[in-house]
């Protein structure tokens, strides 16, 4: 029992080692202590991330240029099998948390990863994988939900009536009773988003896979799923962001 | 993902390479050697070629609209024998010169400063002057020049369309790019710039991430950061620009493209065209403004930089001093980087936003003179009293540092909201931003290529051909844009299709004619490059392995193209890059950055 503990620490240490340089055949050290690979994913995430905000301070400009916005409260108030019951905000925080527990569940997955355990590694990550889908299938719930309401990115059903704001609006002008740019964004910037968590699935069907097959585990390392796990702890931050636009903003 | 794995075993048969000490050869077609190679070198070779049939379409079309401005009155059948869908009665129609001015914009800013004259240099300079066998990721690299290509076919293509090219000028402003009825180069013009630029921004990304990362991981011993010749930390801040810009690109397109396909009113808002109100509500084409600018302007800095880096190399090669300054340049390089990201609105001073927000701009825009000054001051005080070889890529780097100034200084001007309420969208501009970022960069792309031609073919490019280019080019490009701040000044309006109708013009007509005549001179002038280039790709006179007794590491690999540059170990660096004329008592006046310290050195602490 002690010897294979020793062999998981022997392993540990070797995962632990940071390859410098990158070329494997001696030379300076990387400028940050990282692999190439986690390099290229950081500066990735960081143009990703300057995406996103073009995104998000194209909808702060757009929507403080409206006289008005639908209220939160009562665009997102309904809940599957819940039929007209009033739940405001209610479906988007279980989406939310869904998400939150999966990056959780491959950080435990990276954390396995450290120890060279295999099953961990690929359970955890299942679990990351069914997070991800569980929220794709809640967003599609909700997006054919509001569609149904007659949601368009050319038209916005959600007028004054809503806010309480009728007086504001000179209703005969109007070609959409709410601004119309509410939808254009609410699908544009939430549909980008989960295009990126669809990629982020992918990837992690991938990364799950190859772990099974022992891909990982004959390479000495994990440093893949660490690099997966940054890209989706990314998406789950993105999300963050885009949920405090829309949903409590 | 997959391309990481496929790295690693690419990485492993370096090291197999090693094993056998590098006498292991692959058997490789002309496909898999030169098409669809993975080396950076031929990479690199292949972004060039690709940047110099470019070269010639774009300036083939400036050609065209500079006839137009020319002679307004003439007729050309023979243009339009050749022109035929853009001619009518021998002269150039109004939607085809404006097809043209975009086309040109949009092919010299993005296919042949951006992508062509970073893809070589980085490719060809990064692993060889670090110490690398390759890029990080070869795959990657690959992609980043097939995507170049396929953006390259979507682009080209769009100048045949029936309706024409893209017409709303390389900055795509809405209303004119968003709504498909508003000009007939609206329409599928647009929709391909649209396509060919999203794939354009995933080659900028696969290239830079690979170069940063390259940069950043892989340099040999002994190399370290401050041990890098500037070419290097040029790419590499060129690279960061470009993962940091591009992508705001991306979302400001993806949005144009909403509003063209979906409905949407990003950045249309109650229009009425032909008695007909559309139904826009709501969207801002200013918030169009300040997300094409925020990468629009980084963009002018992605293609200054490496002409930068290029010339600081060559400038302390060819005048056999070390580059004065060395950390003076690399901080203001960074200067600039940082700098770059903060000045996007000084081009929309009369766009309606805020004019509070003109100071700030202005105020940042000034800032950007100080790091640009001391880079150009650096450039002069190498140049003082060094043993200059007067040769093609000396005048060249010389060149690029006279036009610089001349249109840096031009900046200036144009920085301050108050003095660009008169030159706003004159030809003051045109001057401005042709010489300073157009014509410079050129003059550092040829400096490169004629001081890197021995390390790309073996050989050396004809020096007479290349003092007649040189003369012709630099003359003739003060000659086209130094009268352009005159017309500026005037009032003279860019973009105008002619200039018959307006009395206060008339008198400019003959200024007109020379600048396109030199436009034309200086157009012809780059086929004297052109046949040198290839002529001296067979018949040039053959390379020493160092020709112009250079330290950097390029050198230091043997010549050809070795797949993995260096047949046994890789060098191991002592020193950096600029140690030449330093000992007066030694044989030679360099020292390569592989020969270790002496003790006197060592002492110095240097």
């Amino acid at each position: 029992m002690a010897e294979v503990l020793d062999i998981q620490e022997q392993q540990t240490e070797l995962h632990n080692h940071v390859p410098t340089p990158d070329n494997g055949e001696g030379g300076e050290k990387t400028v940050f202590g990282i692999s190439y690979g986690k390099t290229m994913m950081w500066y990735f995430l960081l143009s990703d991330a300057f995406t996103f905000s073009a995104f998000l301070f194209s909808y702060a400009a757009i929507r403080l240029g409206q006289p008005w916005w639908p209220n939160p409260n009562y665009v997102f108030k309904s809940f599957p099998f819940m039929g007209e019951a009033n739940v405001p905000l209610g479906f988007v925080s279980v989406m939310t948390f869904v998400l939150i527990l999966s990056s959780v569940a491959v950080v435990r997955a990276v954390q396995e990863g450290h120890r060279m355990n295999q099953k961990g590694v690929a359970l955890w990550m299942l679990g990351g994988i069914l997070g991800g889908l569980f929220f794709l299938g809640c967003q599609a719930w909700e997006w054919t939900h509001l569609i149904q309401e007659g949601l368009r990115p050319f038209y916005n059903p959600f007028g004054p009536d809503a806010n309480g704001l009728t007086h504001l609006v000179h209703e005969k002008m109007l070609l959409s009773p709410g601004p119309v740019a509410f939808g254009a964004l609410f699908f544009g910037i939430t549909g980008f988003h989960g295009f990126h968590v669809f990629t982020g699935v992918c990837i992690n069907v991938w990364a799950f896979f190859s772990t099974l097959n022992g891909k990982f585990q004959r390479r000495g390392h994990y440093e893949m799923i660490e690099k997966v796990g940054l890209y989706w702890h990314f998406v789950d931050l993105v999300w963050v962001f885009v949920f405090m636009a829309f949903y409590l903003m | 993902m997959q391309t990481s794995t496929s790295i690693e075993s690419h990485v492993d048969e370096h090291a197999q390479h090693q094993a056998h000490g590098g006498g292991h050869h692959h058997t490789e077609t002309f496909i898999s050697k030169y098409i669809f190679s993975l080396d950076h070198k031929t990479i690199g070779k292949q972004f060039l070629t690709l940047g110099m049939l470019w070269a010639i379409v774009g300036g083939g079309l400036s050609v065209l609209f500079r006839v137009q401005l020319g002679w307004p009155d003439e007729t050309f059948p023979i243009l339009e024998r050749i022109f035929s869908s853009w001619f009518t009665d021998g002269k150039l129609n109004p939607e085809a010169y404006y097809s043209l001015v975009t086309m040109h914009g949009t092919i010299m800013v993005f296919f042949v400063l951006t992508a062509s004259l970073s893809g070589t240099f980085a490719n060809l300079l990064v692993p060889l002057q670090i110490g690398a066998r390759d890029m990080a990721s070869p795959l990657m690299n690959a992609l980043s020049f097939w995507f170049f290509v396929a953006a390259s076919i979507v682009m080209f293509s769009s100048l045949f369309l029936s309706s024409g090219a893209a017409s709303a000028g390389w900055t795509i402003y809405p209303p004119l790019s968003a709504l498909p009825q508003a000009s007939p180069g609206s329409g599928d013009g647009m929709t391909f710039w649209l396509i060919a630029v999203v794939l354009f921004v995933v080659s900028t990304l696969l290239g830079g991430l690979n170069y940063v990362s390259t940069i950043l991981n892989m340099r040999t011993k002994g190399m370290t950061m401050f041990k890098l010749p500037l070419t290097v930390w040029a790419i590499l801040f060129t690279a960061i620009v470009g993962i940091l810009s591009f992508p705001v690109l991306v979302s400001c397109v993806v949005l144009l493209i909403f509003d063209r396909g979906l409905g949407t009113s990003f950045y249309l808002s109650n229009i009425v065209i032909g008695g007909k109100a559309l139904p826009f509500a709501g969207g801002s084409p200013i918030l169009f403004q300040h997300l094409f600018w925020f990468l629009g302007h980084p963009e002018v800095y992605i293609v200054i930089l490496p002409a930068m880096g290029i010339v600081s190399e060559v400038l302390a090669v060819q005048s056999r001093k070390p580059i004065f300054g060395y950390q003076a340049m690399i901080f203001s390089l960074l200067g600039i980087t940082v700098l770059s990201f903060l000045v996007w609105a000084h081009h929309m001073f009369l766009s309606g936003m805020n004019p509070f927000l003109g100071s700030l701009f202005t105020l940042f825009t000034l800032l950007i003179a100080i790091p640009s000054a001391i880079k150009v001051f650096n450039w002069i005080t190498t140049l003082w009293r060094g043993n200059i070889r007067i040769n093609t890529p000396t005048l060249f780097c010389i060149g690029f540092v006279s036009l610089f100034i001349s249109g840096g200084l031009t900046g200036i001007w144009l920085g301050n909201s108050t003095i660009d309420i008169q030159l706003h969208d004159t030809y003051f501009v045109v001057a401005h931003f042709h010489i300073v970022m157009g014509v410079a960069a050129f003059f550092g792309m040829f400096a490169g290529i004629y001081h890197w031609f021995p390390r790309m073919y073996g050989r050396m490019m004809n020096e007479t051909l290349g003092f007649i280019h040189f003369t012709i080019t630099f003359i003739g490009a003060y000659v086209i844009f130094w009268p352009m701040h005159f017309l500026g000044m005037a009032g003279v309006p860019r973009r105008y299709y002619t200039f018959n109708e307006f009395e206060a013009f008339a008198q400019y007509d003959d200024l007109n004619k020379v600048i396109s005549i030199a436009a034309i001179v200086v157009f012809l002038a780059q086929f004297i490059f052109l046949i040198n280039y290839v002529w001296s790709i067979f018949k040039g006179k053959k390379a020493t392995q160092n020709p112009w007794k250079a330290n950097t590491l390029e050198w230091d690999a043997p010549m050809g193209n070795l797949h993995g540059n260096w047949p046994g170990e890789l060098p191991e660096v002592h020193r950096w890059p600029y140690d030449y004329s330093k000992f007066a008592d030694s044989e030679t006046d360099f020292i390569p950055q592989t020969v270790p310290l002496t003790e006197a050195e060592k002492n110095e602490k240097h």
